[in-house]
């Protein structure tokens, strides 16, 4: 047996060696990683500028080793929008989640796409308000239970859960829109993988790119960490397919 | 000789801007400001800026937080229904500490209202107008070389204080046309560097620009930072412009566009023989308090004008000597109710005391 061993599995050294806030079983970690994992790998960490959005990702800039912007709710998009016009040679992206990005935000985040800005944008989905106490969101599902929908979401009156990486894909100005789950080994190397696809469109300067991660609350949804995570399979992934919708360097 | 150009206000607010440097706009059109991204539209190319026609207001004052985050000097523009729209970025900016120039070229209200010149955004623009308690700087021009001289103004004191700056016009100053002499940018030579700025964190310890403060005690103590820097712009930068304050026994208040009707409505009355003052507040924010205490420690009648029905005057009647008369005329915005000068000379002789 040889001696030399290899080290196959680090913290990343873009993020901090912290502990969470995130509620035992949340995915904003298993995402988190998966950035800075891509931000290692490109090397850019010391040349990129992130910008926060408000949810339960608030404190990103205390997670991440890198520089951040705190953005208004739903405003992430037009915040990056100024930095990325401001520093055009920074790597830029935003992190947001469903009721930031697809209600408060959605005129900012169709805007700053349709721009072809050419930042990163990190939309993390799980059909709910997390931070503020689980109420429904534009993702929440038919049907699904939340606080502000204690008969189930009930499309009559609420309208159909959007699907943002299919709507954002229709644009000119995006380059690349995909829709990941980190549900599975294979599903977070899938993740990994697209996310790192994103960030290459960026740093190649081909324009917008999107990426979809589904991702399991919990806390708001009412389950234990591996109920919600299969909650993700079974409800989730079949109402948001897992795909890419538009790969501007596969053309 | 000196170059003198004939120009509307709002395009002296677009040459001050570049002139001092600012080479990032973010606007969204709205009567009657749209002179001013029409004219950096056409201009910035030439300058290397960058010029972006957002969705709305309120992404054009978060794509300011974003480029003044990265130390760059930005401003967007427009006019009343707009800015309420920009409150909410502002409170971020405020809270972030975050320079920048908000131009508020005001219409009437409340709603859509109208496109008339209007006085009626004062309180909103001086009393924070948004949410959190803080302070914009607020500069009222009232000619069109003001326009592009506090414009200049704004971006310093905002770099300086690291709070917000408001200039604040109104479709008369915006849309008139008047002799303009411009001059050279000079950046005052103590301006601090921006070392909070963002730009990847190479070679230093991660910058974060935030308005969060959730820590024990950390979000009071924010606060009394702000405070303080709003003190010191209290002792250190209001400013006014007096006329006949050693005989005045009436001083007359107002800023902007009525400031102009004013100034003739106090020279009517001077040919009369009535001595009457002018203190016209330059800075709203912070308001010439001392100013107001000093004159009316002499001239115990002041007569304050707005295009409201009463908002400065409350700030004058907290700055005035304590045995001084305030007195005030006003008329809410609208189309034709801009007052004339015969008739503020006649309140001026109804309030005027020998
Ligand atoms: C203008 C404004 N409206 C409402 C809120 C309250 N608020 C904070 S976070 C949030 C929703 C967060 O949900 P989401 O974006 O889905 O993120 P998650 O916490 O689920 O990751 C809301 C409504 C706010 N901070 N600002
Ligand atoms: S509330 Fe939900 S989204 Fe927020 S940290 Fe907990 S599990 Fe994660
Ligand atoms: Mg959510």
């Amino acid at each position: 047996m040889s001696s030399a061993l290899q080290q196959v599995f680090a913290h990343p050294v873009s993020l901090k060696d912290v502990q969470t806030h995130f509620c035992p079983g949340c995915q904003h970690g298993t995402i988190h990683r998966l950035v800075a994992e891509a931000m290692d790998q490109f090397g850019v960490q010391d040349r990129t500028i992130g910008v926060a959005s408000v949810g339960c990702s608030v404190f990103l800039y205390g997670y991440f080793d890198i520089d951040v912007v705190e953005a208004p709710h739903g405003r992430a998009p037009a915040v990056a929008t100024g930095v990325k016009r401001a520093c055009p040679d920074k790597f830029v992206f935003t992190y947001q989640g469903d009721g930031d990005l697809a209600a408060i935000g959605t005129s900012e985040i169709i805007h700053a796409a349709n721009r072809g800005e050419g930042m990163t944008v990190f939309f993390v989905n799980n059909t709910t308000y997390g931070m503020t106490g689980g109420q429904m969101a534009p993702t929440t599902l038919p049907s699904q239970k939340t606080s502000t929908s204690p008969y189930g979401r009930n499309v009559a009156n609420d309208g159909y859960p959007i699907r943002m990486a299919e709507l954002l894909a229709q644009l000119e100005g995006v380059a690349y829109s995909a829709r990941v789950a980190v549900n599975t080994p294979k599903n977070v190397v899938q993740a990994g993988r697209v996310v790192k696809q994103a960030f290459e469109t960026q740093i190649q300067g081909r324009g917008f790119s999107f990426v979809e991660v589904l991702s399991a609350c919990p806390t708001n949804w009412g389950m234990d960490p591996l109920t919600a995570n299969a909650r993700v399979a079974e409800e989730m992934i079949p109402y948001f397919p897992l795909a890419t919708f538009k790969d501007t360097s596969a053309a | 000789m000196q170059k003198r150009l004939l120009v509307k206000g709002n395009e002296a607010v677009a040459m001050g801007a570049i002139e001092a440097g600012c080479r990032f706009y973010f606007g969204y059109p709205i009567t009657p400001q749209s002179d001013i991204p029409e004219y950096i539209s056409r201009e910035f190319p030439k300058v290397g800026g960058t010029f972006i026609q957002a969705e709305s207001e309120i992404a054009s004052i978060n794509m300011l937080l974003g480029a003044s985050a990265c130390g760059k000097r930005a401003m967007t523009s427009s006019s009343s229904p707009g800015i309420s729209l920009k409150q909410e970025g502002i409170s971020y900016m405020a809270g972030s500490e975050l320079p920048g120039l908000i131009v508020n070229i005001a219409r009437s209200g409340p709603g859509l209202g109208g496109i008339d010149a209007s006085q009626s955004d004062y309180f909103q623009a001086v009393k924070g107008g948004g949410h959190g308690g803080y302070h914009t700087i607020v500069l009222a021009p009232h000619s069109v070389q003001e326009m592009y001289d506090l414009t200049m103004l704004a971006f310093d004191l905002s770099d300086r204080y690291r709070v917000p700056a408001m200039l604040l016009g109104d479709s008369v100053l915006g849309q008139m046309k008047e002799a303009l002499i411009p001059h050279p940018y000079v950046a005052p030579a103590d301006l601090p560097a921006k070392d909070w700025a963002v730009s990847g964190k190479a070679g230093r310890a991660q910058r974060v620009v935030k308005s969060l403060y959730l820590g024990d005690g950390e979000l009071e103590a924010h606060n009394w930072k702000l405070h303080r820097k709003y003190q010191e712009m209290r002792e250190r930068e209001t400013r006014c412009e007096t006329a006949g304050l050693d005989d005045a026994r009436l001083l007359v208040t107002a800023f902007g566009v009525t400031a102009r009707i004013a100034k003739t409505a106090i020279r009517m009355a001077r040919e009369e023989g009535l001595k009457v003052g002018l203190l016209r507040p330059i800075t709203l924010f912070p308001f010439p308090d001392k100013a107001f205490a000093d004159a009316t420690a002499r001239a115990k009648r002041v007569l304050c004008f707005e295009l409201n029905t009463g908002q400065m005057v409350e700030d004058v009647r907290l700055s005035v000597s304590r045995d001084a008369d305030v007195f005030f005329y006003g008329r809410p915005p609208g189309a034709g109710s801009l007052p004339t000068p015969e008739e503020l000379l006649a309140q001026i002789r109804k309030h005027y005391k020998d």
